[in-house]
């Protein structure tokens, strides 16, 4: 009895928090989301939603579908210019750290040579600069594809869930200017989309 | 599902590929779905029965190597056969061994990724997983062979208590950084690798510890073509960093070797001859796996005799080279003039241990020669077998360098002759069960072919574009 009225005390204390949170976080839109069923239906469906106008939009496919970045207007990914910087500061600060040691730290004549004999040092060099460009590839790749997400409105939809094994989609989301729910679900299926789904996402107030 | 595994793996072969022309990489056309069955039923279904024999071997050699580890740690290096004036002997032989091991994975990742070799798709997880695993064996041994693995701290550059710091004109400190370096760059590659599959087993998910998991080293991702064009920007220029990284760094252990003044080890041709050898014994271990476990998992239509085909003829172009490079070592011990350079070479191939050259030569030499046959290189049991002969002798090769350079030298006053105790044999011996057992709970937890490389590859995938 004793249990009881614990349990039921502890039921009018969540109960409240329950409802508040209920009323605060409320569905709104996130978007569309059409599938197709081929690669090559989605790449002429993108090639149409980017004539068309949409800008917050994208494709989703379980490879990477040849010439989609042309059919979506991509422009050439800058991740390159992040291994170029960190892999040159990843060798500039090998050779930094050779130099400091040899001349400043630990100054010790090894075989009558110079403190800094740089032509030994180089493929320590070497090594940093690619443990560096290695390291601006992950966190370059990382940064633009917005990742780790844990949490996307599309994670709800579940069909999106053969993204990854055989389905491919087009997503447009609902902050675009040009979005209009039925117009452009009819806007979609007119592409060739073999099935057009609202999807929603949470927003706490 | 069952039904279309067995559709996948019944369907009639349709060989060659209707767009290039060209044989068909994948047989019997699964379609994207059948490859994301084919391969993720491997995660998802009870392991077949061959994989908890395989796992209990694999852990019982690994518990093997605890025991080895723990006496060496106990007693000291006094147990291993290793003495002036061969102080290098089999710890030595290993790392370089392992470490030799890994780079095949790294080519047909990477090298053949930037010669846009289609056919790596089947087989590079695999084999980066493969270059992981032998790259952290091989770090084992330089540790433990000091004998007091508690101080190799010494071997960074870090503040220490004695106020001192590494000596960067020693090729071992290189071999320090090239090794750990390659790990780290091989893992960074395979884990970008690995995301869209680890999607696809989240998405696939049943239990709730699956999709938590794989949901969290998936990152989120979203299959999504303004990730995919980062994604693969960045995978092409990670294949960029780690081709000059992997010849690097078997470069860097030759240097070991070639940098020193010992016959033998003095040499000029070391750095291209060994990063040929290395290739050459890491396609043969991708090969003694791949025929395992591509029965074992079911997984003939994407890992072909096709596959095995250029393999193998990786395998003799390799191995040539390495025979090249035996020949002209042969040959500068002539020409040079050198006494010691003469003598060097007569003992290996006459001397003591002339049975491990020829134990060398017919592995190394000799077995990869048969891969001039069409038939050779398709026939399973054939390949199986010359890509053990092909490990044996590369581990020989490794042996003949260590230890008989060192255990002749200029002085013969100094001369003696080395044998193992069981203790190097243990160790050796448990370090392919750390390497198995990682490479089992792979195969278990994780895609072992790359899903998304190979539905890109699929004709469908390709279309008209």
């Amino acid at each position: 009895m004793a249990n009881a009225t614990g349990k039921q005390r502890l039921r009018s204390l969540k109960e409240p928090l329950v409802k508040m949170t209920e009323q605060r976080s409320q569905t709104h839109v996130f978007g569309l989301l059409a599938e197709f069923d081929a690669p090559e239906q989605l790449r002429d469906a993108c090639r149409g939603v980017r004539e068309a106008g949409y800008t917050c939009w994208d494709a989703h496919s379980p490879f990477p579908v040849h010439g989609l970045e042309r059919a979506m207007g991509l422009k050439r990914s800058p991740v390159p210019w992040f291994v170029l910087i960190l892999g040159l500061s990843g060798a500039a600060a090998g050779m930094l750290l050779q130099w400091w040691v040899s001349e400043v730290a630990y100054p010790l004549v090894v075989s009558g040579k110079p403190f800094f004999s740089w032509p030994a040092f180089v493929p320590i060099m070497f090594e940093c600069g690619v443990l560096g460009g290695a390291l601006g590839a992950l966190f370059g790749f990382l940064a633009l594809a917005g990742l780790p997400k844990p949490y996307h409105a599309l994670f709800h939809s579940k069909r999106f869930e053969r993204v990854t094994d055989d389905k491919f989609f087009i997503s447009i989301e609902a902050r675009d200017a040009q979005f209009h729910q039925q117009e452009t679900e009819r806007f979609l299926k007119g592409l060739g989309a073999s099935h057009v789904e609202l999807v929603e996402t949470y927003s706490v107030l | 599902m069952a039904q279309a595994v067995r559709e996948v793996t019944v369907e009639a072969v349709s060989d060659i590929d209707p767009i290039q022309g060209r044989p068909a990489l994948i047989t019997g056309t699964p379609g994207f779905h059948g490859v994301t069955e084919a391969v993720a039923r491997a995660v998802e279904w009870k392991p077949p029965a061959g994989w908890y024999i395989a796992f209990a071997i694999s852990c019982t050699l690994l518990f093997l190597f605890l025991v080895s580890m723990a006496w060496l740690f106990w007693e000291g290096v006094g147990i291993w056969g290793n003495n002036v004036p061969v102080a290098w002997a089999w710890p030595i032989t290993n790392f370089v061994f392992w470490v030799g091991i890994g780079h095949a994975g790294t080519l047909i990742s990477a090298i053949l990724f930037l010669f846009r070799q289609r056919w790596r798709t089947s087989i590079n997880r695999a084999a980066e997983a493969m270059t992981i695993f032998a790259v952290l064996c091989a770090l084992i041994f330089p540790a433990i062979h000091t004998g007091r693995p508690w101080l190799a701290y010494w071997m960074l550059p870090v503040p220490n208590q004695m106020g001192m710091w590494p000596q960067f004109r020693s090729p071992l400190m290189w071999d320090v950084f090239a090794v750990s370096i390659y790990l780290t760059v091989s893992v960074l590659f395979w884990y970008v690798g690995l995301i869209p599959d680890l999607a696809t087993l989240r998405d696939r998910a049943k239990t709730r510890v699956r999709q938590i998991v794989y949901g969290i080293l998936a990152l989120g991702w979203r299959s999504s073509h303004r990730q995919w064009l980062h994604y693969e920007r960045a995978y092409l220029l990670l294949a960029g960093l780690a081709t000059p990284l992997v010849l690097s760094v078997h470069s860097v252990v030759s240097f070991d070797f070639a940098v020193s003044k010992l016959p033998g080890w003095h040499s000029t041709i070391f750095p291209p001859y060994f990063v040929a050898g290395a290739i050459f014994s890491g396609m043969a271990m991708v090969v003694t796996l791949m025929v395992v476990c591509r029965v074992a998992f079911k997984l003939e239509h994407l890992i072909t005799i096709l596959h095995f085909d250029r393999m193998a003829k990786l395998i003799l172009l390799t191995g040539s080279m390495v025979a090249y490079a035996y020949a002209v070592e042969c040959f500068v011990a002539w020409y040079s003039g050198n006494a010691f350079e003469k003598f060097a070479f007569l003992n290996r191939a006459l001397g003591p241990y002339a049975w491990a050259y020829w134990v060398m030569i017919v592995g190394n030499v000799l077995a990869p020669q048969l891969f001039w046959f069409k038939r050779a290189r398709t026939s399973i049991a054939i390949l199986f077998v010359v890509s053990i002969l092909v490990n044996v002798g590369m581990w020989f090769e490794r042996f003949v360098i260590v230890v008989t350079s060192l255990h002749r030298d200029f002085l013969p006053s100094s001369w003696g002759y080395f044998s193992p105790t069981v203790w190097d044999v243990t160790t050796l011996m448990g370090s392919f069960g750390l390497f198995f057992t990682l490479f089992c709970l792979f195969v278990r937890y994780l895609p072992m072919v790359a899903m998304a490389e190979v539905k890109g590859v699929l004709p469908e995938a390709r279309g008209d574009g």
